[in-house]
C-alpha cells in the first residue's frame, strides 16, 4: 500500500484526519480542564443549520460561505446559551444541551426541506463527513508531492485544514501562558487584570473555526470524538499542562491514521467485502485509546 | 438595630482616603434582588494588618472580589495610594480562597507560583534563572521549597493555601488581599502564614484578610472592618472590636451555635 495507490488514495485522507484530529485535540485541553467539554459537541452540532442556511442563500457550497453561516449560527448558540442560563437559571451544561439539539434539530429540518440533492449536502454527511473521497486524483505517487501541477489537485480540505490547525496552535502558543493561568485560577487572572471573559471567548472562537473547518471534511463525529477523548486520555498519562498537550496531540494523530488504516483495510483484513466509514473507526479508536489510558495510565487516580 | 455606620465624608478623611493603600467608596454588589454588599466605606491602613469581619453570608469575600473588580460590582469605587485600580494592578497581590481552584490542575507547584510573576513574564517571555531562583524563595519563605515540583494535587489542605501565599510572595506587592487564608489549615499552617504576613506588615506592606475566627483578630490584626452587608463599625481592634459591636455585627446570634441555610462562604 505504500505505493501509487497509497498517495493517491490514502494519504490526503490521513493527512486530513490528522489535521482535523490534532487541531481539535489541542483546544480540547482547555476545554476539558475548564469543565466546558460539551462546547465542543455544541459548536459542532450548532454549525448545521449555520450551513444549511448558507448554502440557501448563496445556493452553492462554498468555503467562505459556509465558514459565515456557521459562524453566525456558532455566535448565536452562544448567545442564546448565556440567555437560558440567566433568564431560565439553569446550569451551563442543561443551556447548552438545549440549545444544540434544537439548532440541529433545526439544520436536519431546514436540510430535508430545501433542496440539496445536486450538492453534497445531507444529514449522514453532516454527521460522517466524506473523509474517504477526499483523494488526490492527480498524483501519480511520492514524486507529485514535489510536482505543483499535481499539488494543484490536492483536496482543498487538505490546505484548509491544514490552516485552521496553524491557527489554532498559533493561538495556543501564542496565549499559553494567560490561558493555563486562568484556566487554573480565574479569580487570580482577574485579579492581576486579566480580561478572561475575552479569552474565554476566544478559545471559543479558535475551537470553532477548527470544528467548522473540520466539519465539512470529516462530520461531526469525529470532532466531538477529538474535542474530548484525546485530552480526557492524555491528562492520564501525565501531571503536567504542556505534557499533556503533547500526548493529546499525539493520541489524536494516532487515532486519525489507525482508525483511517482500520476502517479501509481492516474489514478486508477481516474477510468482509466492503470497509466500514472511517470517521465512525476514528472515532472509535481516539475511544479505544481514553479507555486504555482509564485502566492503565499512570495518572489516572485523583490526587487525594 | 440601633447601630453607629461609620461615615467619613469630612475633608482629613478625603485626604487619608488618598493617601491609603487601598480606599474603598460606596461599594455595592448584588447576587439578584438583594445586595450582598451595600454601600461600603473602607479605608485602609498602610502598613497595617486589617482584619474583614462578619458572618456567613455576609458579603466578606464578595467585598474583595467586588475591590479587584474580580466581580463586577453595581456601583463603587476603589482607589490604590490615590489613584484608579487599573493604573496599580502589579501593586496588589490577591490570595483567593483555597476551595475556588481545582487542585487537581496538572501543574507543579513551581508552576503555580510563576504564576505571580505573570506581570513581569509577559505573553511570552522565557523564565529565566532570576524568576525561577524568586519563586524558589517565595516558597522557602512559606516553608514548601521542598514541595517545588510535586504535583499540586498531593498537597495537604495547609500546604496549598501556603502555595497560594507563595504565590502572591512572588507579586512582589505592596498590598496583600488574602480571602480566608486560615479556612481548613492545619495549626502549623497557620502560624507559618502569620508569621509572613506579619513580616509584610513589619516591611511597611498593607494586608487586608478577610479572617472567620474572632478568637484570634485581636491577636493577628490592627485593625478591623465588622461587615454585615454593610459596614457596622471599622477602625483599630482595640477601638471597634467590642461586644456591643460584635453583637450589632452578628444580629444577636453570636453566641448560639447556629446553622445559617443562607450561608455560601463569605
Amino acid at each position: 500500500m505504500m505505493g501509487v495507490e497509497f498517495v493517491a488514495l490514502s494519504l490526503t485522507p490521513i493527512l486530513i484526519g490528522v489535521c482535523v484530529a490534532v487541531a481539535c485535540a489541542l483546544p480540547g485541553n482547555f476545554l476539558l480542564l475548564r469543565r466546558q467539554a460539551l462546547i465542543g459537541d455544541a459548536i459542532s452540532h450548532v454549525v448545521l443549520p449555520g450551513i444549511v442556511v448558507a448554502f440557501l442563500l448563496t445556493g452553492v457550497v462554498a468555503t467562505g460561505s459556509m465558514l459565515l453561516g456557521a459562524a453566525g449560527a456558532a455566535v448565536l448558540s452562544v448567545i442564546a446559551i448565556d440567555l437560558i442560563r440567566r433568564l431560565g437559571r439553569i446550569e451551563a451544561g442543561a443551556a447548552m444541551g438545549v440549545v444544540f439539539t434544537a439548532m440541529f434539530a433545526g439544520g436536519v429540518l431546514l436540510l430535508e426541506r430545501s433542496d440539496t440533492s445536486s450538492v453534497h449536502l445531507d444529514v449522514e454527511h453532516a454527521l460522517f463527513g466524506n473523509l474517504e473521497s477526499l483523494i488526490w486524483l492527480d498524483a501519480r505517487g511520492w514524486s507529485s508531492l514535489l510536482d505543483p501541477a499535481a499539488l494543484s489537485g490536492l483536496p482543498v480540505e487538505l490546505p484548509r485544514m491544514a490552516v485552521a490547525l496553524v491557527v489554532v496552535t498559533a493561538f495556543l502558543w501564542l496565549f499559553w501562558r494567560p490561558l493555563a493561568l486562568s484556566t487554573f485560577d480565574e479569580g487570580f487572572a482577574r485579579g492581576l487584570g486579566m480580561p478572561t471573559g475575552p479569552l474565554g471567548l476566544a478559545l471559543v472562537v479558535v475551537s470553532a473555526i477548527a470544528a467548522v473547518a473540520a466539519f465539512d471534511a470529516v462530520g461531526s463525529i469525529i470532532v466531538i470524538a477529538m474535542f474530548i477523548c484525546p485530552p480526557a486520555a492524555a491528562r492520564m498519562m501525565t501531571n503536567r499542562l504542556g505534557h499533556q498537550m503533547v500526548w493529546s496531540a499525539a493520541f489524536a494523530a494516532f487515532s486519525a491514521i489507525i482508525g483511517y488504516v482500520l476502517a479501509g483495510y481492516g474489514p478486508i483484513w477481516i474477510g468482509a467485502s466492503a470497509s466500514v466509514s472511517a470517521a465512525g473507526m476514528i472515532a472509535t479508536v481516539s475511544g479505544v485509546i481514553l479507555g486504555v489510558a482509564a485502566v492503565a495510565g499512570p495518572h489516572r487516580a485523583k490526587a487525594s | 438595630m440601633n447601630i453607629s455606620l461609620v461615615t467619613d465624608r469630612t475633608a482629613s478623611n478625603e485626604s487619608a482616603r488618598m493617601a491609603s493603600p487601598l480606599a474603598i467608596r460606596g461599594m455595592t454588589v448584588s447576587y439578584g434582588q438583594n445586595p450582598a454588599v451595600f454601600s461600603v466605606d473602607v479605608t485602609v491602613r498602610a502598613g497595617a494588618m486589617t482584619a474583614i469581619v462578619g458572618p456567613n453570608g455576609a458579603g466578606k469575600s464578595t467585598l474583595l472580589k467586588a475591590t479587584l473588580q474580580v466581580i463586577k460590582p453595581l456601583a463603587g469605587t476603589v482607589s490604590v495610594f490615590g489613584k484608579p485600580l487599573a493604573q496599580m494592578r502589579d501593586r496588589i497581590a490577591y490570595v483567593p480562597q483555597r476551595a475556588s481552584v481545582d487542585w487537581d490542575f496538572p501543574t507543579r507547584v513551581i508552576d503555580v507560583v510563576l504564576m505571580g510573576m505573570y506581570r513581569q513574564l509577559g505573553l511570552l517571555g522565557r523564565v529565566r534563572r532570576h524568576h525561577h531562583e524568586a519563586a524558589m524563595a517565595s516558597l522557602t519563605r512559606v516553608g514548601m521549597a521542598d514541595f517545588a515540583t510535586r504535583q499540586i494535587g498531593q498537597l495537604s489542605g495547609g500546604q496549598q493555601q501556603r502555595v497560594f501565599l507563595a504565590r502572591a510572595l512572588a507579586q512582589e506587592a505592596d498590598i496583600y488581599v488574602l480571602d480566608e487564608p486560615f479556612a481548613g489549615v492545619d495549626a502549623a499552617t497557620e502560624k507559618a502564614i502569620i508569621a509572613v504576613l506579619k513580616e509584610l506588615r513589619d516591611a511597611g506592606r498593607t494586608v487586608l484578610a478577610v479572617h472567620h475566627d474572632l478568637v484570634t483578630v485581636p491577636e493577628y490584626f490592627d485593625d478591623v472592618v465588622l461587615l454585615n452587608t454593610q459596614v457596622v463599625a471599622a477602625g483599630p481592634v482595640a477601638e471597634v472590636f467590642t461586644d456591643a459591636n460584635l453583637q450589632a455585627t452578628y444580629g444577636g446570634r453570636l453566641t448560639t451555635a447556629r446553622i445559617d441555610p443562607e450561608s455560601v462562604a463569605g
